[in-house]
């Protein structure tokens, strides 16, 4: 009798146990996820000045569409809105709280722009939001003791520039250096950078700087007085549009410095090429993407398959835009963290997947660049090669370089 | 030495840019009596017009033909269709109407061609002229340019359709009493100014690359430009537009860190233009009591 | 000149058919504030903070509705006073502790001197070339901003802390903002009214329609031009502080030629030449564009320019300037059919 009820109790609790479990293994969930849906939101700049950036955001909803097409992520489809701030801090901030307050999306992925973050950068991490991926090289954004809801992706500015100061230190220690540099936060990052990056040299060896606003027609005035300076390096921190001139106008008026690109304003379809192919020969650059239109990666699979995503998504007109390369990854960046997670898809755990990333390999990225966080390092890519242009193609040299950011 | 002939000579080949969209704005504004905000913009669409015929194999002279006479016919019609419905409102609703129409003609550019930079190609071969101080193309900009000027001074002052509507535009009462057809004035002006645009933008493109956002920063400069040189006459849209690029570049250069350098220059035109109110070249404005 | 004068209609009224219309109007207004305070308990936080911006804009595009509209001076850098008071603002706050609230004055205080000390030469100027300068102030100032970094971070911009309610009224922060501004803006409201509706505005109209009679009737023009130039800049720059503590950052980017365009736009489709239409026009700036990116991912800003020429079309005189006059005479055409009718 009584071993018959032992029996019954411990079935019952045996059944009990199973059933509290599966409560808790259907998932954890933080705000708008459900069993079929996880909601993210984001801010891109689609009008005004910075909208030449924009293509971000239309490729990560192509790449999310895609991955609901096969299914989603652990059987949820990705419910991705995006929305206009026009790069404007204030309008930032509006759209963020739409996301967050009214939409209720789980996190917010790759925001772009440094004072677009920087407006919200507060109110995500008092409000314990993930403000995850954020779209701009700035060095500030990897703090997680203070700011534990804030993580990058890109290699910093500051990571860049220490690089090219290596390179100036090692191979041109008398080096008379010119800075032209973009008028705004990104601009500003590479200089500081550079002049942190040659230490207490800086002052002796930087000879001019000149700076340009994205309303500017055009730098020819810049690069001509940087010439005037009697400078023989030239460091351009600059978007492709000013990038492609200013390599001509150097070209042109018979200018032959060193001249270091900025990773932003390399790109072969979208400077190298209208600027003039033969003039840019011997321009040093860094990156740690693949170029869609260096022809050494035309017949890898990966840029294959790449292109063919392109084309299968209306982006025929964008295949020469390296922003689509970047966007494409930060797109599967996101994706893999969301794999990682599983069913425990709580915003604590998020950060938690985002802070383990152990050598993740995305396709588009230069081979022997990974991924790599911990719960010290939110910025997860560090790592970028030197290359330079031979008037067809940016040869890589040098090893992959670990830069440690600021 | 060298670097001040480089400065003036980059100078002048940014002045030719800001002067040939100058000489838009004013035809618009000696047609309607109206700054138009939206002109910067009407010329970059033209030149994605001209850039999609180029695209699709056809000649680069043939396209600029066409892109023209497209400009010129959507320059009537936007006069017609657009601007005709306010044309007696407030000055400030026309200004709101051409601020809408810039901000649609930008965005659907964006959305037709997106915002990825594209090339333009140039009638003009890649050459340095002077020793480097100059290139072909900046002289293909200030050649065209001083063509556009001479061809509109020509039609305001010697022909019979260009008096007309000067006349449409300073006194429309009377000029209807005169015969003149004053709506079909207005929308020509707006037909020729569009086609000048275009002129501008085509000849522009090779030199600050093609994107929905390649006008607006020179719109800026346009602007000061036909001030300076009086928003009435040609010449002066030209010599003003000339006059902010040289002297945009010297106080960058020489006077003060590039940041200021709008600023002053700004500051330094508005100095002239306390002593010289209609700009240098302008007419003074005749207030009847 | 094709235009009339657009007094505030209801004004005449007033003076001609006695109480009536008075009455009607500030049963209207008691009905709108009432409104506006009610209106925070029964919704969400995010459109209490809209609705705070509708309000900065109204006060911004207050300012300019003074010097455009009653005054008749174009001015395309309002964005640039704007600037000039949320950095009055955030630099007080950031690097002396100022409380927010303290900020204001002051913040109105330099944005009147900046308007008059630019009122002096804009009296040389009409037209487009006023335009000129007024545009020179909207671009001028990303560019100082950026250059003397030390004051006012330069690139990077200022964070603000966001100001802490009361605790004795038991609202959370964005309520408390809230209703922060609505009372700066019914303040601003009843000085703009006295100031147009008094010796000062009349002044201000007579000049902007017939500068030569009123100079012959002794109106000292220039007097009155730089300083409806200096009111003007006064509410547009307290505005600019106010946004300063609303949002709690301000960068060079939150200032751009764009905004001044903005506000120019609010103010001609609220009209141009009315104090309600300062709202009308808060609430274009703010919602249009959000609803523009509603309808359409791809090309929001032309749907936003759109939405500008369909306002424009259907009431060129903006929603209160034609409105106004439509109801005011409504309301005639009822009483006098009443009193037929009798």
């Amino acid at each position: 009798m009584r071993a018959k009820q032992t029996v019954v109790t411990g079935l019952c609790m045996a059944g009990l146990m199973l059933a509290v479990n599966a409560v808790y293994a259907a998932g954890q969930y933080g705000p708008g996820v459900t069993d079929t849906e996880i909601k993210i939101g984001n801010t891109n700049p689609y009008s005004g000045s910075a909208s030449s950036y924009g293509i971000n955001g239309k490729v990560h909803a192509a790449y999310f569409a895609m991955i609901n097409e096969k299914g989603g992520i652990n059987g949820r489809k990705i419910n991705y809105i995006t929305r206009d701030d026009s790069y404007s801090p204030p309008k930032t901030v509006e759209q963020a709280r739409q996301l967050v307050e009214q939409d209720k999306v789980f996190l917010l992925f790759a925001p772009l722009g440094t004072p677009p973050n920087m407006a919200i950068h507060d109110y995500m991490n008092e409000n314990k939001v993930p403000q995850l991926f954020v779209a701009t090289g700035a060095d500030q954004w990897n703090d997680p003791k203070h700011f534990p809801w804030t993580m990058m992706w890109l290699p910093s500015y500051g990571i860049e520039s220490h690089i090219y100061a290596n390179y100036i230190l090692k191979n041109l220690p008398n080096a008379k250096i010119a800075v032209l540099y973009q008028n705004d936060d990104y601009g500003k990052d590479y200089l500081n950078g550079l002049r942190a990056g040659l230490g207490d040299k800086a002052a002796k060896m930087i000879v001019a700087t000149q700076s340009y606003e994205t309303t500017d027609p055009t730098v020819d005035q810049q690069v001509v007085a940087l010439q005037g300076s009697g400078a023989d390096v030239l460091l351009t921190a600059a978007i492709p549009k000013f990038a492609a001139q200013t390599v001509r106008k150097v070209y042109d008026i018979g200018w032959k410095p060193t001249h270091f690109l900025n990773s932003v304003g390399n790109s072969v379809g979208l400077v190298m090429k209208p600027a003039g192919l033969e003039k840019g020969v011997g321009i040093i650059s860094a990156t740690y993407h693949k170029d869609p239109t260096d022809p050494q990666w035309q017949n890898t699979p990966e840029y294959k398959e790449w292109l063919a995503f392109m084309n299968s998504h209306g982006f025929s007109g964008n295949i020469t835009d390296s922003q689509a390369v970047i966007g494409y990854s930060y797109a599967q960046t996101m994706a893999e963290v969301l794999r990682m997670c599983g069913d425990n898809l709580t915003r604590e755990n998020v950060m938690k997947q985002a802070a383990s990333l152990h050598n993740l390999q995305l396709p588009m990225l230069l081979p022997g660049i990974t991924l790599n966080t911990s719960a010290d390092d939110f910025d997860p890519i560090k790592q970028m090669q030197l290359e330079k242009f031979d008037g067809t193609t940016w040869q890589l040299f040098g090893d992959v370089i670990s830069g440690s950011g600021t | 030495m060298h670097q001040l002939l480089q400065q003036i000579f980059s100078g002048l080949a940014a002045g030719a840019v800001y002067a040939s969209l100058a000489l838009a704005l004013v035809m618009i504004y000696r047609a309607t009596d109206l700054v138009n905000f939206a002109q910067g913009e009407m010329a970059m669409f033209s030149t994605y017009i001209a850039w999609t015929l180029v695209n699709a194999e056809l000649p680069f002279w043939a396209a600029f033909v066409i892109t023209l006479a497209v400009s010129f016919v959507g320059g009537m019609l936007i006069e017609r269709i657009v601007i005709r419905p306010v044309e007696n409102a407030p000055i400030l609703t026309m200004v709101v109407v051409t601020i809408g129409l810039l901000l649609i003609f930008n965005a659907t550019a964006g959305w037709l061609y997106s915002y990825t930079l594209q090339e333009f190609p140039s009638p003009f071969p890649d050459r340095t002229l002077f020793g480097a101080l100059m290139t072909t193309r900046d002289v293909g900009v200030i050649a065209v340019t001083l063509v556009m000027l001479v061809a509109l001074f020509c039609f305001f002052r010697f022909t019979a359709t260009g008096l007309a509507m000067r006349a449409a535009a300073q006194n429309p009462e009377s000029a209807r009493l005169c015969g003149v057809r004053v709506g079909r004035m207005l929308a020509l002006g707006w037909g020729f100014a569009a086609a000048i645009g275009a002129v501008a933008g085509i000849m522009v493109a090779p030199v600050l690359f093609l994107d929905p956002n390649m006008m607006s920063g020179v719109l800026l400069y346009a602007f000061t430009g036909a001030l300076l040189g009086g928003i009435t006459s040609p010449v002066g849209a030209v010599v003003g537009g000339l006059i902010v690029g040289v002297t945009e570049n010297l106080v960058g250069t020489y006077l003060i860190a590039s940041q200021l350098k709008l600023t002053v220059a700004l500051i330094l035109i508005i100095i002239v233009l306390v002593f010289r109110p209609n700009g240098l070249f302008g007419t003074a404005l005749v207030r009847r009591v | 000149m094709a235009e009339t004068v657009s007094v505030d209609s209801t004004v005449a009224m007033r003076r001609g058919s006695g109480t009536g219309i008075a009455v009607w109007r500030w049963a209207g207004i008691a009905a709108l504030i009432a409104v506006a305070v009610v209106l925070p308990s029964t919704i969400s936080n995010y459109h209490v903070f809209e609705l705070t911006q509708v309000m900065i804009y109204a006060i911004a595009v207050l300012g300019l509705n003074i010097l455009t509209g009653y005054n008749g001076q174009i001015s395309l850098g309002h964005g640039g006073f704007f600037a000039a008071g949320a950095y009055t603002a955030a630099v007080l706050m950031h690097r002396y502790g100022v409380p927010y609230w303290a900020t204001l004055l002051p913040a109105a205080l330099v944005c009147f001197a900046l308007g008059m000390l630019f009122g002096v030469p804009a009296l040389r100027f009409e037209g487009p070339y006023l335009a000129l300068v007024t545009l020179a102030m909207a671009v001028a100032m990303p560019q100082l901003l950026k250059y003397f970094d030390t004051w006012t971070g330069g690139q990077q911009g200022i964070r603000l802390a966001k100001p802490m309610p009361p605790p004795e009224l038991g609202l959370d922060r964005d309520r408390w903002l809230y209703f922060f501004v609505l009372v700066v803006l019914l303040v601003a409201i009843r000085v703009a009214a006295n100031l147009l509706n008094g010796r000062t505005g009349r002044a201000f109209v007579a000049i902007r329609d017939h500068p030569i009679a009123a100079a012959a009737m002794g109106i000292n023009t220039a007097r009155y031009k730089t300083l409806a130039f200096g009111a003007s800049t006064l509410f547009t720059g307290v505005a600019g502080a106010l946004a300063a503590i609303v949002i709690g950052f301000v960068a060079p980017e939150s200032f751009t030629l764009f905004l001044s365009l903005s506000f120019l736009v609010g103010s001609a489709v609220g009209g141009i030449a009315t104090i309600g239409g300062a709202i009308v026009g808060g609430f274009f700036i703010e919602f249009v564009p959000n609803v523009a990116n509603d309808i359409s991912d791809a090309a929001p800003w032309a749907i936003y320019g759109l939405a500008m020429l369909l306002v424009m079309y259907v009431m060129p005189r903006g929603v209160v300037g034609t409105a106004g006059p439509w109801l005011a005479h409504a309301i005639q055409q009822l009483r006098s059919a009443r009193r037929a009718a009798k």
